[in-house]
């Protein structure tokens, strides 16, 4: 207790320095694997994409990203195991964040793929199993969030597939498919702005008190999804159909029509990413600020601050803008299969999907989703070669990242608690 | 800082644009023949050579384009149509060009001359055969749309009716195939009997041009079938 007296401020300083590095890297590098379809498709440049990021990842921190802020920073872990020692939840926090930022700058520089959230996840369970005990672990949400690591990039290849083959019924196969995709596209444009809406506006959003009713969640999700196919219509009206590309691939115009409507699917996918992925950085800082502020009270109700989800927010869009231009570049090069109507399937999917995790508080990792999408696109026979290896390759990386968090946490956490008692 | 992204990783190279880029260059080389046998009907020596030289460069270019599709298909790609029907469908797209080789070939080693009564036939034979060649090229060029809609529907019809005429293109050459064999065995002994069983074998050669476009034809229509 004495600790967080004396040493309050200095841990609470270190908490939000290392959250904010958290914070930059997930802009930096994790953005780029959320834009990365709608780059590759060539439906927005490079440019363009950090634009759209910068607004809407910072948005769905900002109005989303609480449940999932809420799983880390207290669903993890038992409170009642510390409830005389908050220090301990103090430098436990501390560590995971500092093992996250040094794992996250080890493997960018190796060039081996990272999962923020795996990382952030690991080393919480890490350094509760090992600095306090198995019984201080929630093992049931634990359970529940290794669940959705699964499930999540199956429902995404779900959803992408369905919407693939709607893609193909009402549009491809028709007598006149660029007149069915300009007759179709402000419909789908519509689903954007409705499934985002609806999942992230269902019965209110809590910390930023907004009390809404099932019947008016709908009632504004529809408003939205109007305005959004408002514009789309007025987008894909200005698409002209180009007969010279259309000789070489019957379908160009039809893509054509496409290529507008994936911007609103990159704003969805970057508000989703935002939504989820804020929490890596901002969850064991507002653990750490709300035990210093209540002078050692572990306290489960405490709200969220709002200027903890700005910080986060700002973190996002600062490490993207500084480093997410050079690493967006060369994503785009290896995804030029992707045209846009498959890009939009697999986007809308991928983004429904996590936000439909956020809105439950299960922290998912938004580059699994996105490849379990484009494999759904895939299993609709809509993708000419998808190389399966990079599913092995996403199992091996769950078998290092989860130990690779757990241990480095573990490890700070002591390096801390013999620091500071 | 390289940040490897799973996504970047998971598009394997679509072998459908290789197929058609091969596509291109073997109908190229069959479009040579048409130039070679008028070469040889006019007597044009060099101009036959000529023609020869660049039948060859080009099934060179098809059997590049070939290796390399083959090197860029792991067994853990996975496709909307099966590994095999796609490798298969490639050699018998190969095997227009290689064909076309061998027919270059022969006539310029053996140094053959055209007779009097075989000019016509033959060249109704070659013209015909490259139209099939065409016919083939023509729905190879369809298999981005095939993707696109999934290789069935609109699509789909559209294609089993190109395979259809180009049935009936290969049907009319093998009737010209047929006669012109007719009118060889007629004049049988009025040439050189080594001369006489290569040019059966040519006409079978030329022959062949059009069978193996109806089997690209009909490799085409397992996929959509599947």
């Amino acid at each position: 207790m004495e600790i967080l007296q004396t040493h309050g401020f200095l841990l609470m300083a270190m908490a939000i320095v290392f959250g904010l590095y958290m914070t930059w890297g997930i802009g930096a590098n994790d953005v780029a694997n959320a834009m990365g379809t709608s780059v590759g498709s060539g439906a927005i440049t490079v440019k363009q994409a950090i634009v759209i990021a910068a607004i809407f990842e910072f948005s769905g921190a900002f109005i989303a990203g609480g449940n999932v802020t809420r799983t880390i920073r207290k669903g993890i872990i038992d409170p009642s195991s510390i409830v005389n020692n908050p220090e301990i939840l103090v430098f436990g926090m501390l560590a995971a964040l500092l093992a996250a930022a040094i794992w996250l700058m080890v493997a960018s520089s190796k060039g081996w793929p990272v999962s923020t959230t795996h990382t952030i996840v690991g080393a919480v369970i890490g350094f509760a199993f090992v600095g306090i005990g198995s019984d201080a672990v929630e093992w049931g949400k634990v359970i529940q969030i290794a669940a959705s690591w699964v499930v999540s990039p199956v429902l995404g290849g779900a959803i992408a597939f369905i919407l693939m083959l709607s893609i193909r019924r009402l549009i491809l196969d028709t007598e006149n498919p660029f007149q069915s995709a300009k007759n179709w596209g402000p419909a789908y444009v519509f689903l954007v702005g409705f499934t985002i809406s609806l999942v992230t506006l269902f019965k209110g959003l809590k910390h930023l008190h907004v009390e809404l009713t099932v019947g008016m969640s709908f009632i504004v999700a529809l408003f939205f999804g109007l305005i959004m196919a408002g514009v789309g219509w007025l987008l894909i009206n200005r698409v002209k159909i180009d007969t010279e590309a259309d000789r070489d691939y019957h379908f160009a115009s039809v893509e054509k029509v496409f290529t507008p409507m994936m911007i609103f699917t990159a704003c969805a996918m970057a508000f989703a990413h935002g939504s989820n992925d804020v929490a890596n950085g901002i969850a064991p800082m507002a653990a750490v600020v709300s035990i210093v502020r209540s002078g050692g009270e572990v306290a489960q109700s405490s709200a969220l601050p709002l200027w903890i989800l700005v910080l986060g927010g700002t973190g996002i869009v600062v490490g993207l803008s500084t480093m997410g231009y050079r690493v967006m570049k060369t994503i785009g090069s290896g995804i030029t299969e992707l045209t846009p109507s498959r890009g939009y399937c697999a986007t809308l999917a991928a983004a429904a999907t996590v936000v439909l995790a956020s809105r439950t508080g299960l922290p998912v990792s938004t580059t699994h989703i996105a490849v379990g999408a484009v494999i759904g696109v895939g299993l609709a026979r809509g993708v000419g070669a998808i190389d399966l290896r990079v599913i092995g390759g996403i199992f091996v990386s769950w078998m290092v990242t989860l130990p690779a968090g757990a241990i480095l946490a573990a490890i700070f956490f002591f390096t801390l608690k013999g620091m500071f008692t | 800082m390289p940040s490897t992204n799973p996504l970047a990783g998971l598009f394997g190279k679509s072998p459908f644009t290789a197929l058609q880029a091969h596509m291109r260059v073997v109908l190229e080389c069959a479009h040579e023949v048409t130039g070679l046998f008028d070469a040889l009907v006019a007597g044009d020596n060099e101009e036959v050579i000529a023609a020869k030289d660049r039948i060859f460069e080009k099934e060179a270019e098809a059997d590049k384009i070939k290796n390399q599709m083959r090197g860029a298909l792991p067994k853990s790609l996975f496709m909307p149509v099966d590994r095999r029907d796609l490798l298969e469908l490639l050699q018998m797209q190969d095997s227009i060009a290689d064909t076309a080789q061998d027919v270059a070939g022969m006539l310029v080693e053996r140094r053959m001359v055209i007779p009097e009564f075989m000019r016509e036939p033959m060249l109704a034979l070659v013209s015909r055969c490259v139209e099939a060649c065409d016919q083939s090229a023509s729905i190879i060029e369809e298999l981005d749309e095939l993707l696109a809609t999934g290789f069935r529907g609109r699509e789909a019809t559209q294609v089993e009716d190109m395979v259809e005429k180009l049935n009936l293109i290969e049907d009319d050459t093998d009737e010209l195939g047929i006669a012109l064999a007719r009118a060889l065995f007629e004049h049988e002994d009025e040439l050189n009997p080594v001369s006489v069983m290569m040019w059966y074998q040519l006409i079978e050669w030329v022959g062949d041009l059009a069978d193996y476009a109806e089997k690209v034809g009909d490799r085409l229509r397992l996929l959509i079938a599947r």
